[in-house]
């Protein structure tokens, strides 16, 4: 039963990660109506800048706000330069437009730091909390941030007017434009936003798994896989699934005999699979109601 | 205050006298003159290169059956790929079969992968199939590498295979026979493609991409055509996995990780989706585009590649297939 | 009557291909003006140019500015509301959220929700629904939510695309009559693309006839409606 116990804690410790990606992953798609594979790699690349600011001796929460305020900006620049090319195009020239993103970001990080790993400071330190060895001070804070983040987005989205007009123009642009909404301006918008999550949860993460340009390769996997269980369209979902996750992988290692390390990824996939082939639209997604 | 707009005769599209169709027959004639006189005219290691450049644009067939034609996003197909690969491998290595019986034995396994997997990802659309088509394309690696099947697949050592030599005592070596097999299983395969996608159920799989709910109000089955294609769309892929570790005689799990299956939807859309003779520049893009990048800058060789990506698909959004149809536009209507 | 809406040469494409060809349309202020013809006529592409949703050549003014090549957000600004085909609702948002979408492009949170309050005394059984998913609503339903987004704009010109689309004909008098009580008490002019020949004429003053691209006739709307002979060879009835 301690086993038990202990296991879902430690999942629940990782899966603060995967909720924090989910939760990013989910903004961009309530943004723009599709996942960015390359999410993974801005946070990367954003936590590297972080970390750069901070060896140049920026004290870490300045550089904190600092890289938010630039990862926002470089969002809405690559909305606006690398991608208002492919307007109008299929679907599938988008992915490979993120595809290439990707690329672009994983080689230029490990060229500029190189691919050997470095640590990153944690700003809620190590030890105990509480005097408790069941939840560390860092897994603590990341929660906390999570929910934070969480939170200032549902508010965001569903008491303003400018959540709305993003939500509008993600949904219909074409409607939106009929509506006197600059539909490009709030796609780069969302794209700021994502961008700017994304560095929150790259420099979240990094204390934990360590720096180095492949870090969020699997974690954007976890990610995804934990928005699309908790549902799309549902932030809180996201959070939520993304905990699921974390869980989940942790049990089906530990008490899977045939999953050795090597397949909890595969397992807890396979079971994310699972879950969507029940219910398609993710536990706390709404599946979208249209008219014949 | 009453005008009627003149009508005008349907004009005839024609360069140089002759008719699209005709332009079509004789690029084709051209394509087999080249493709008999490579064997001869290239060194070993070109033929080698050009054979894995088919192998992949067979692969990148399947995918466009499934992706292109029946409108299932997948980022999976690395994973048909490695079972077509390894079935070839552990019929020739671990049960001696020659390697002829291996192509039709990958089809078939293939095949029936492809359709059970296919089964339950009819619940799954756009977003929700593409994770889990990537999370069949990470998942088989690791199954291949685990020590449940060691004994069968090598685990992470993979199987090496031998490779064949040309039979009868034909006066042709290793790689020009294995370019040989492979460019005579591309044209069966391209053609059976081509008579497919031509037909009603290539119509259906088409009607199905397009709108599935007007589809099935037309009587198609839907769920059936989807699973089915699945199938044939592993097939496709399998049999290219087969070919490419014949030719390579070598297979690995770690060369087929989800790497190959977004290379291969790379090369899909880079040749233009829905495109049959597009998938041959996907391969020879698959092939050759990482290479340039590493040759131009090894350290910032990823960089390159997502450039020369991004080039491309500004270029050609609807990859060479697209751009082909502009530009035979554009001549047709000088006249 | 001064004309609210002047088009003189208007050609539209679509791509390579040329749908339009040198259209010259006018709206007067305060009146009702309707454009007929059959399907793929080029009724729906006339309005999208007007709205600056294609790519058009010729000369468009309103209200004397010159409207053509401008973006179709700037468009929007300027007081021209277009109600599209099939209603363009944004279906998972609320009934009250659509309508708040309507309004984003205006100041002033007080007048906005008077305005709210309003288009709900125009269409009742939307207030009734006002939390609804909007994509949950009937067809008429949604036809209603359409104009009531557009009525958010406040706007001086509004384009009908197919309003009686998909609707039965009950829904499609009340309807009718509620555009009708919008052109004379809200001061809305109103551009009207319609298929439905008979209730258009009812409707409008002037009207116009497009067959292929190109206009054919044009005239009072009691002109079209009372001449036999046009009637069937035009209109179907």
């Amino acid at each position: 039963m301690e086993l038990f116990l202990h296991q879902v804690l430690a999942g629940l410790a990782t899966g603060g990660i995967y909720a924090c990606m989910a939760l990013a992953v989910v903004m961009i798609y309530q943004a723009i109506d599709h996942l960015n594979f390359a999410q993974g790699e801005m946070a990367m690349f954003s936590t590297f800048i972080a970390w750069q600011l901070i060896q140049w001796g920026i004290p870490y929460w300045a550089a904190f706000v600092l890289t938010i305020g630039i990862s926002f900006i470089a969002g809405v620049l690559i909305d606006r330069i690398v991608l208002k090319p492919l307007h109008g195009q299929h679907i599938l020239s988008h992915v490979v437009a993120f595809i290439a993103l990707l690329s672009i970001f994983n080689s230029t990080a490990g060229f500029i730091w190189d691919w050997t790993i470095k640590s990153f400071a944690s700003p809620f330190g190590s030890g105990q909390l509480f005097g408790q060895s069941l939840i560390g001070p860092h897994d603590a804070g990341m929660m906390a941030v999570t929910l934070v983040m969480l939170v200032f987005l549902y508010l965001f989205f569903r008491h303003t007017r400018i959540g709305l007009a993003m939500r509008a123009a993600a949904a219909n642009p074409e409607s939106a434009q009929l509506a006197g909404i600059r539909v490009g301006w709030m796609n780069a918008l969302g794209w700021g936003m994502a961008a700017a999550i994304g560095s929150v949860a790259g420099m979240l993460i990094a204390p934990v798994v360590f720096l180095e340009p492949n870090m969020m390769l699997s974690i954007l996997l976890y990610g995804f896989a934990g928005a699309v269980v908790g549902g799309l369209t549902s932030p809180g979902g996201a959070v939520l699934g993304g905990f699921a996750v974390g869980v989940i992988e942790n049990l089906a290692g530990t008490y899977i005999p045939v999953v050795g390390r090597e397949m909890k990824l595969s397992i807890a996939l396979c079971i994310i699979v699972a879950v969507l082939c029940v219910k398609p639209s993710g536990l706390f997604g709404r599946p979208v109601v249209t008219r014949v | 205050m009453l005008q009627r707009p003149e009508t005008r005769e349907p004009p005839v599209y024609a360069v140089a006298g002759m008719t699209l169709a005709q332009w079509k027959v004789i690029l084709l004639g051209l394509g087999l003159v080249v493709a008999c006189v490579i064997p001869f005219a290239l060194k070993n290691f070109y033929i080698f290169q050009i054979t894995l450049a088919i192998i992949y644009a067979i692969a990148i067939l399947g995918l466009n059956l499934l992706t292109g034609f029946n409108g299932q996003f997948s980022l999976g197909h690395s994973a048909f790929y490695a079972i077509g690969a390894y079935t070839a491998a552990i019929m020739m290595e671990n049960l001696g079969i020659s390697y002829i019986w291996t192509l039709p034995a990958a089809a078939a396994v293939c095949f029936v992968f492809g359709f059970l997997f296919g089964l339950p990802a009819l619940r799954l659309e756009g977003i929700y199939l593409a994770l889990a088509t990537f999370a069949l394309a990470i998942a088989i690696p690791q199954a291949l590498k685990s020590s449940v099947v060691e004994h069968w697949t090598g685990g992470v050592q993979g199987i090496v295979i031998i490779k064949p030599d040309a039979p009868f005592d034909l006066p042709l070596n290793s790689d020009q026979w294995l370019y040989v097999l492979t460019v005579v299983v591309a044209i069966v395969m391209y053609v059976c493609a081509t008579n497919l996608v031509q037909s009603r159920t290539g119509r259906a799989l088409i009607a199905i991409r397009d709108h599935p709910v007007a589809a099935s109000a037309m009587g198609i089955n839907v769920s059936l055509y989807k699973s089915l294609t699945f199938g044939v769309s592993a097939l496709y892929t399998g049999v290219a996995g087969a070919l490419g570790a014949i030719a390579i005689a070598f297979v690995a799990p770690d060369s087929f990780t989800f790497v190959l299956a977004v290379a291969l939807f790379v090369g899909l859309v880079v040749g233009g989706i829905a495109s049959i003779p597009g998938t041959l520049v996907g391969g020879l893009f698959v092939l050759f585009v990482p290479n340039i990048a590493e040759s131009v800058s090894k350290g910032l060789a990823g960089a390159v590649y997502g450039v020369i990506l991004l080039l491309v698909i500004y270029l050609m959004p609807s990859g060479a297939a697209g751009l082909a149809r502009l530009l035979t536009a554009k001549l047709m209507q000088r006249r | 009557m001064s004309k609210l809406l002047e088009a003189r040469e208007l050609c539209a494409f679509y791509g390579p291909t040329q749908v339009l060809f040198a259209l010259g349309l006018n709206v007067d202020e305060g009146g009702i003006t309707t454009l007929l013809g059959a399907n793929g006529a080029g009724k729906t592409t006339t309005l999208r140019s007007l709205s600056g949703m294609c790519r058009t050549s010729g000369e468009i003014r309103f209200d004397g500015k010159p409207i053509a090549g401008r973006a179709t957000e700037d468009i929007v600004r300027l007081g021209i509301a277009h109600v599209p085909q099939g209603r363009g609702t944004f279906s998972r948002q609320t009934v009250e959220e659509n309508l708040q979408i309507g309004a984003m492009t205006r100041r002033g949170r007080a007048a906005i929700a008077s305005d709210v309050e309003r288009v709900y005394g125009y269409f009742p059984r939307l207030k009734e629904r006002r939390t609804q998913q909007a994509g949950t609503l009937s067809g008429g339903e949604q036809q209603m939510l359409a104009v009531g987004r557009a009525m958010m704009l406040r706007p001086r010109l509004m384009l009908l695309d197919e309003p009686s689309f998909g609707l039965a004909p009950l829904i499609v008098e009340e309807l009718f009559g509620i555009l009708r009580t919008l052109n004379k008490s809200e001061k809305v002019s109103m551009l009207l693309v319609e298929q439905n020949a008979s209730l258009a004429l009812d409707l409008a003053d002037h009207a116009y006839l497009i067959e292929t691209g190109r206009l054919v006739m044009e005239g009072p709307a009691q002109h079209l409606r009372d001449d036999e002979n046009i009637r069937k060879a035009y209109l179907g009835y």
